[in-house]
C-alpha cells in the first residue's frame, strides 16, 4: 500500500514556494491546481494560480473572462487569491521585449517565422508556462505559486521544452538549411554536405524558400538575445529543482495517464526534483459493502415490492464495484513499481465543476476529506 | 442486457452504409481520451473478418497499436499483429516519422548517406518543425501508398487501410495538407504526388469515421469536424459512440434519481427479499452510486440526443459497450464482433 498524501500539510508549509502540476492531457491537471490554490488561500496562503487552457466554465469561475496575461484577484473567495491563464504569444512578446531595444524587438515579433514558433511550435507553451512561473515566483507578491502545467501528450515535454527550444532557436540549423555550404565547415564531410544541400532544396521546394529566408533573418536578430533567454530557462529549471518546489503527479485510473505518471516520477526522481505525490483523479469508490457477484445474484433474486428499483440499484453497483476493481489494480501496478509515492484518490464528481463551490468540493476532496463513504470496503 | 437508450429506427441511416464496405482508407478519429486507438483496432479486426487482409497504420509515435494488442513496440515494417474471425488478418505498422521523412525525400532526390547524419544532427526533427505540415504530408502519402501498392499479381496488396489518425482538433488540416502543398510545389514530383494524395483523401474510397463518447465537449467536438469535414468534401464514414455505459434504472426513474429522490426503503424492502440486508449508511451508499449513475445516463442521454438531431441529414452511427475490465486483447475481439453485428465489413474482393 502507499502512503496517503496529506495536501493539506504541504499547501500549510510555508516552506511551500512553489507547487507544480503535472501529468498527461485530460486528467483534470487544471480543476486540481485551481483547487488547490483556492483551498491554500482560504487556508491562510497568499497564492497565485497560474492556469494554462482552462474549459471555460472553470475560467468563469475563477473570474478568468477577461483577457489578461496578469494576475487577476480572485473575488469571493475568503483568501488572498490571484489567477491568470497564460497567453503563450504574449509572454513570448514580453520576453523579446524586454530583452531587445525597441526597433530590434519590433523587427523580430513582425517576422513570419517568428511568428510561427511563437504560436505552433509544439514545446512554445511549456517554455512560456516555465518563464511565467519563474516571474511570478521572482515577483515576490504572492508566497506560494501554483502552476498547471500544458496539456501535452506526455507529461515529459514540460521538463523538456527548454531544452528543445534552446536547441531549435540557438540558430545552427537555420544557418545550416540556409546556407548549407558555408555554415557545414571542417566538421562536415563532403558527402554530407552534397546530402544536405539536396535536403536544404526539398525542404525549401516544400515549405517554401521564404519561409528559409525569414527563419535566416530571425535568427540573426535574435542572435544577441539568445545568452538571456538561456540564461533564464536555466533559472527557473534551478528554481524547480529547489527545496521550496513540490511536484504533484496528477493521473486518471486509466493505464495510460497511470503509465505517463509512472515514467514523470522516475523522471522526476532521476533529476532530484521533489515529488510530493500522486493525485488520482475521478475515481469510482464503492460505497455499500456489497461484492460485483453478489449483487448480480442478488439482482436475479430479488422479489416483490421495491424489486424492480432494487435490481437495477444492485446491478449498477456491480458495474460500479468491477470498475473499482480496475482503478484498483491499476493503481497498485503503479504503487508496486513506486512504492514511496503518496496517493490521494479523488472521486469522480458528476458534471462539470462551475464555480468556487465546487473547487472547494475539489479541495476538500484533496486534502483527503471525502465523501462519508469513501472509505467502505468491498464486502 | 438492456439497449441504455431508444432512438427511432425509422429515420436513421444503417449503422454501416454499403459505400463504406467499398472504402478503402478508414480514417479514425476523435477527441482526446475518447478511445480512438482502441476503436481503430477493433475496426481494422472487424474489417479483416471472412479472409480479408487489413493494415492498421499509426501516425503519432505513440506505440499505441502495441499496447492495444498488448506487444512490444512495433519498428517501421508492416508485420502480422492478428488473425481475424474467418481467416483474414491484420498488419500493423508504426510509422516513425524522422524514418518516413528521409524515404520521402528519397522517392524525389537521392540523399544517399547523408539522411543518417541529418537524422543524427537533428536537421528532421527541425525542417518539420519548421513547416508541421511537411510531417503530415508524408504520413498521408504513406497511407496513400498503402492503399495503391498492389502485389505481383496486380491485385491489392491490402483489401483496406485503417489508420489511426491525429485528434479531431488538427484532423482537417492534417488530411487536407496536401492540398495546400500542391499549391506551394507547384510542378514536379512533390506536387505530383500531393495531387495523387489529395484525390484519394476526396474520393469515395475514403472514409472517415469520428469516435466520440456520449458527454458534452467530444460530442461538440465531433459535430464540429463532422460539418468541416463536409465543408472540405472529405466523405465521412460513420459516428462511432464509443463506452456505452448499461443503463440500469428504468427510463422513468432517472429523472427522479438524478435529482436525488431515490427510495431508499423500497430500495432497503427490495434488498430483503434478495436476502441482502445492509445498514442504513450503506443503504445510503447505495442510494449515493444510483444518483450518480442517474446522473451520468441523464447527460449521456442529451448528448445522444444532440447527435441524432444536430446533423442534417443524419450521421450513421456505430455503438461500442463500455467494458469494465479494461481493453484487453479478448475485449478488442468483443468489440470487432459487436461492430460486425452491426453491420460492418469489406466488399468482397474482385
Amino acid at each position: 500500500m502507499s502512503p496517503d498524501l496529506d495536501l493539506d500539510a504541504l499547501i500549510d508549509d510555508p516552506a511551500t514556494r512553489v507547487v507544480v502540476c503535472c501529468g498527461s492531457g485530460g486528467v483534470g491537471k487544471t480543476t486540481t491546481s485551481a483547487a488547490l490554490a483556492v483551498r491554500a488561500a482560504e487556508r491562510g496562503r497568499s497564492v497565485v494560480v497560474l492556469t494554462i487552457d482552462p474549459a471555460r466554465r472553470l475560467a468563469q469561475a475563477l473570474g478568468l473572462d477577461e483577457l489578461s496575461n496578469d494576475p487577476a484577484p480572485v473575488k469571493e473567495t475568503t483568501g488572498e487569491l490571484a489567477a491568470m491563464m497564460l497567453d503563450m504569444r504574449r509572454t513570448f512578446d514580453e520576453m523579446v521585449e524586454s530583452h531587445a531595444p525597441p526597433e530590434r524587438a519590433q523587427k523580430i515579433i513582425e517576422n513570419p517565422f517568428y511568428q510561427t514558433i511563437s504560436s505552433s511550435f509544439s514545446g512554445t507553451q511549456e517554455y512560456m508556462a516555465m518563464e511565467k512561473l519563474g516571474q511570478l515566483a521572482g515577483a515576490g507578491t504572492w508566497d506560494l505559486v501554483v502552476v498547471d502545467t500544458p496539456p501535452s501528450r506526455s507529461a515529459l515535454d514540460f521538463l523538456d521544452a527548454p531544452q528543445r527550444m534552446s536547441r531549435f532557436l540557438d540558430g545552427r540549423m537555420i544557418r545550416l538549411l540556409a546556407a548549407p555550404a558555408r555554415a557545414g565547415g571542417r566538421g562536415l564531410r563532403k558527402i554530407v554536405e552534397a546530402g544536405f544541400g539536396l535536403f536544404a532544396k526539398a525542404v525549401g521546394s516544400i515549405i517554401g524558400g521564404q519561409m528559409l529566408q525569414d527563419a535566416s533573418a530571425f535568427v540573426q536578430a535574435f542572435d544577441t538575445l539568445f545568452g538571456g533567454f538561456a540564461e533564464r530557462a536555466e533559472k527557473t529549471y534551478a528554481l524547480l529543482r529547489s527545496p521550496g518546489t513540490a511536484f504533484l503527479v496528477v493521473a486518471a485510473p486509466e493505464p495510460d495517464a497511470l503509465r505517463e505518471a509512472a515514467y514523470f516520477t522516475e523522471r522526476l526522481s532521476s533529476e532530484d526534483m521533489p515529488l510530493a505525490g500522486l493525485v488520482l483523479n475521478r475515481t469510482h469508490p464503492v460505497l455499500a459493502p456489497v461484492s460485483a457477484a453478489r449483487a448480480r445474484a442478488g439482482a436475479e433474486q430479488v422479489g416483490g415490492p421495491g424489486s424492480q428499483i432494487a435490481a437495477a440499484v444492485l446491478r449498477l453497483h456491480a458495474d460500479r464495484a468491477d470498475l473499482h476493481d480496475r482503478e484498483e489494480h491499476l493503481l497498485t501496478r503503479f504503487s508496486a513499481a513506486h512504492p514511496g509515492v503518496p496517493v490521494v484518490r479523488v472521486p469522480a464528481l458528476a458534471g462539470d465543476i462551475a464555480d468556487l463551490d465546487g473547487l472547494r468540493r475539489v479541495g476538500a476532496l484533496l486534502a483527503g476529506a471525502g465523501e462519508p463513504g469513501a472509505a467502505a470496503t468491498v464486502g | 442486457m438492456t439497449t441504455t437508450v431508444r432512438t427511432d429506427p425509422g429515420t436513421r441511416p444503417a449503422p454501416w452504409p454499403a459505400a463504406l464496405s467499398r472504402a478503402r482508407l478508414h480514417v479514425v478519429s476523435g477527441k482526446g481520451g475518447t478511445g480512438k486507438t482502441t476503436v481503430a483496432a477493433a475496426l481494422a479486426l472487424a474489417l479483416a473478418g471472412g479472409g480479408k487482409r487489413v493494415l492498421l497504420v499509426e501516425v503519432e509515435g505513440r506505440q499505441g497499436i502495441a499496447q492495444v494488442f498488448d506487444t512490444a513496440p512495433l519498428p517501421y515494417e508492416e508485420r502480422r499483429i492478428a488473425v481475424a474471425p474467418g481467416g483474414g488478418e491484420v498488419r500493423a505498422l508504426a510509422v516513425d516519422t524522422e524514418a518516413a521523412l528521409l524515404e520521402y525525400f528519397e522517392m524525389f532526390y537521392r540523399l544517399g548517406m547523408a539522411g543518417r547524419t541529418l537524422r543524427r544532427m537533428g536537421a528532421i526533427e527541425f525542417a518539420t518543425t519548421l513547416a508541421p505540415g511537411l510531417r503530415d504530408v508524408l504520413l498521408t502519402g504513406k497511407a496513400k501508398e498503402c492503399v495503391t501498392r498492389t502485389d505481383p499479381d496486380g491485385r491489392p496488396a491490402y483489401d483496406a487501410v485503417v489508420l489511426d489518425a491525429p485528434p479531431t482538433g488538427r484532423l482537417v488540416t492534417f488530411l487536407d495538407v496536401t492540398r495546400a502543398m500542391a499549391d506551394l510545389a507547384k510542378v514536379g514530383p512533390i506536387h505530383g504526388q500531393a495531387k495523387g494524395v489529395e484525390a484519394l483523401i476526396h474520393s469515395p474510397l475514403t472514409a472517415v469515421h469520428l469516435v466520440t463518447l456520449l458527454s458534452d465537449l467530444p460530442v461538440t467536438e465531433t459535430l464540429d469536424a463532422a460539418g468541416e469535414l463536409e465543408a472540405a468534401g472529405i466523405p465521412l464514414g460513420t459516428v462511432v459512440v464509443n463506452r456505452m455505459r448499461e443503463q440500469w434504472l428504468p427510463d422513468r426513474s432517472v429523472t427522479a434519481a438524478a435529482g436525488g429522490r431515490v427510495d431508499a426503503a423500497r430500495i432497503r424492502n427490495g434488498l430483503l427479499s434478495a436476502g441482502i440486508e445492509l445498514a442504513p449508511d450503506e443503504i445510503d451508499g447505495l442510494v449515493a452510486e444510483t444518483v450518480e449513475h442517474a446522473v451520468a445516463v441523464e447527460g449521456e442521454t442529451a448528448a445522444l440526443r444532440r447527435l441524432e438531431t444536430e446533423p442534417d441529414p443524419p450521421l450513421p452511427r456505430l455503438t461500442l459497450p463500455a467494458l469494465l475490465g479494461g481493453v484487453d486483447l479478448g475485449s478488442l475481439y468483443e468489440l470487432a464482433e459487436s461492430m460486425t453485428a452491426q453491420g460492418v465489413h469489406l466488399e468482397a474482393r474482385r
